[in-house]
């Protein structure tokens, strides 16, 4: 693997992470972090979605008229979250009951639409693709990471796992009621976002 | 960007083209995958009812042949408690509720769910010797945030619960959605539904059942909307205008 190819795919977890540095697709990210099997799904469906919507929209790039090309982009991208959607009512029934409208919100993700028109429109089919499955999985990154701090904080569990006992199932955990409202997710993100920024200062905007 | 695509009929072919392709591959994976998703819904529907009849441990991974083999599902009429034909299988409480045709506005509508179903399906779960141990009914109602519905098992009797079964809620995590918290499930069995005078006495009780009372269960805490919730839902269904008069004739003249 090249080091450009490299950059491509692992850029976007730390470096130029869709969440933390470019503020994009924080909604979904508010709604679906209460658990992290949640959370996981959710990675894995946007994961599919950024890439493949990436792969098809950089194969037509050049035939797209840009007249058109957001609504043209919407059409590829709105497919491919229906397709997703299908697929997990057919294969993981719990799970879709549970993400329910949030799958069909991926259409409304800023990062799919936002690496289309910024990366897919104007490079090659395969660097799309890679920099779309980078996009995803820094997005899952920090999914995964806020579902981590909700639900064990907040349930005492990780992946419905018991770690800590909560007093309502005779354990002596009293569960974090803010950790487990969305919300809660600006605060976890929020310092997220600082952290990362204490250690890679570069981030910081200039006023 | 090269003008000669620019052109408006080069336009709205590419834009065909797309739409084409993009339906074709969204039909395609909706058909294909419909039969796995409604089995899928089938499984969890008969999972809730197995687990609402106390089966669902025996079942094990065997949820569709448990269920065929210990489960009848029968449609009756709501208003005249009468066992009617009908589609078990396919039968949508909400889709009725939103046809005038089939669903009535109950005078009160304690439950909040705007309309009724004129019809309901009733499932009576039988014992190896082939005698009817428990009957499960349907239960659907206001919780804070949307309709909540579920299963209720009931004794042989229709008066004691075995058990109270939410499938689908949209209640807060950690409150309202403690109603399928093993614990607060686990307080139903042996409440009587109905006192002796007929009336219906299933509530929950705001800071704690009395240790012998027969018919209330503790609320769920900091839930107290969700708790009401679920005490009018029953008030609802085993009222009037719910499973009353289905009860009384099969306390009468059993299944038909």
């Amino acid at each position: 693997m090249s080091s450009d190819t490299k950059k491509v795919l692992t850029g976007p977890i730390v470096d130029n992470n869709p969440i933390a540095l470019q503020v994009l697709g924080i909604c979904s990210a508010l709604a679906v972090t209460s658990s992290m099997a949640n959370a996981l799904v959710m990675t894995l469906a946007v994961v599919f979605v950024t890439a493949f919507s990436n792969l098809f929209i950089s194969i037509i790039r050049n035939q797209i008229p840009s007249s058109v090309r957001i609504i043209v982009q919407m059409a590829i991208i709105a497919s491919l979250v229906i397709v997703v959607d299908q697929v997990l009512k057919a294969f993981s029934y719990q799970l879709s009951k549970e993400l329910a409208v949030f799958v069909g919100l991926i259409i409304t993700n800023c990062i799919v639409m936002g690496r289309a028109e910024a990366f897919a429109m104007k490079e090659k089919p395969g660097v799309s693709f890679l920099d779309g499955i980078g996009n995803g999985l820094g997005y899952g990154a920090i999914l995964m990471a806020v579902a981590f701090i909700r639900e064990l904080f907040g349930f005492g569990t990780l992946f419905n796992v018991e770690i800590l006992p909560l007093v309502q199932n005779g354990g002596w955990y009293q569960g974090n009621g803010l950790l487990v409202l969305p919300f809660s997710s600006f605060f976890v993100i929020g310092l997220i976002i600082w952290a990362i920024r204490q250690w890679k200062p570069e981030q910081v905007e200039k006023d | 960007m090269s003008s000669n695509k620019e052109t408006f009929g080069k336009t709205v072919g590419f834009v065909l083209a797309v739409c084409i392709v993009c339906a074709l591959l969204v039909s395609f994976s909706a058909v294909q995958l419909k039969p796995l998703q409604q089995a899928n819904k089938l499984l969890d529907q008969q999972t809730k009812i197995l687990e609402a009849s106390g089966l669902l441990e025996k079942a094990g991974n065997e949820i569709v042949k448990t269920y065929n083999q210990f489960v009848e599902a029968r449609m009756i009429d709501l208003d005249s408690g009468d066992f009617v034909e009908g589609d078990v299988i396919n039968f949508d409480e909400r889709r009725n509720s939103r046809d005038v045709a089939l669903s009535i506005k109950p005078k009160q509508d304690l439950a909040g769910i705007n309309r009724r179903s004129n019809t309901a399906v009733v499932y009576f779960v039988k014992n190896e010797a082939g005698t009817i141990e428990t009957i499960v009914l349907p239960i659907i109602g206001a919780g804070l945030w949307d309709l909540m519905s579920g299963y209720i098992g009931l004794e042989a009797d229709l008066n004691t619960v075995k058990s109270v079964i939410y499938s689908d809620h949209k209640e807060t995590p950690g409150l309202g959605a403690e109603v399928l918290n093993p614990r607060w499930k686990a307080l139903w069995p042996g409440k009587k539904i109905y006192n002796d005078a007929g009336e219906v006495k299933a509530r929950l009780v705001k800071g704690g059942a009395k240790a012998d009372d027969l018919h209330g269960v503790d609320a769920l805490s900091g839930a107290t909307l969700t708790s009401n919730g679920v005490t009018n839902t029953l008030q609802f269904w085993f009222g009037e205008e719910g499973y009353a008069s289905f009860i009384a004739k099969y306390r009468a003249e059993g299944v038909k």
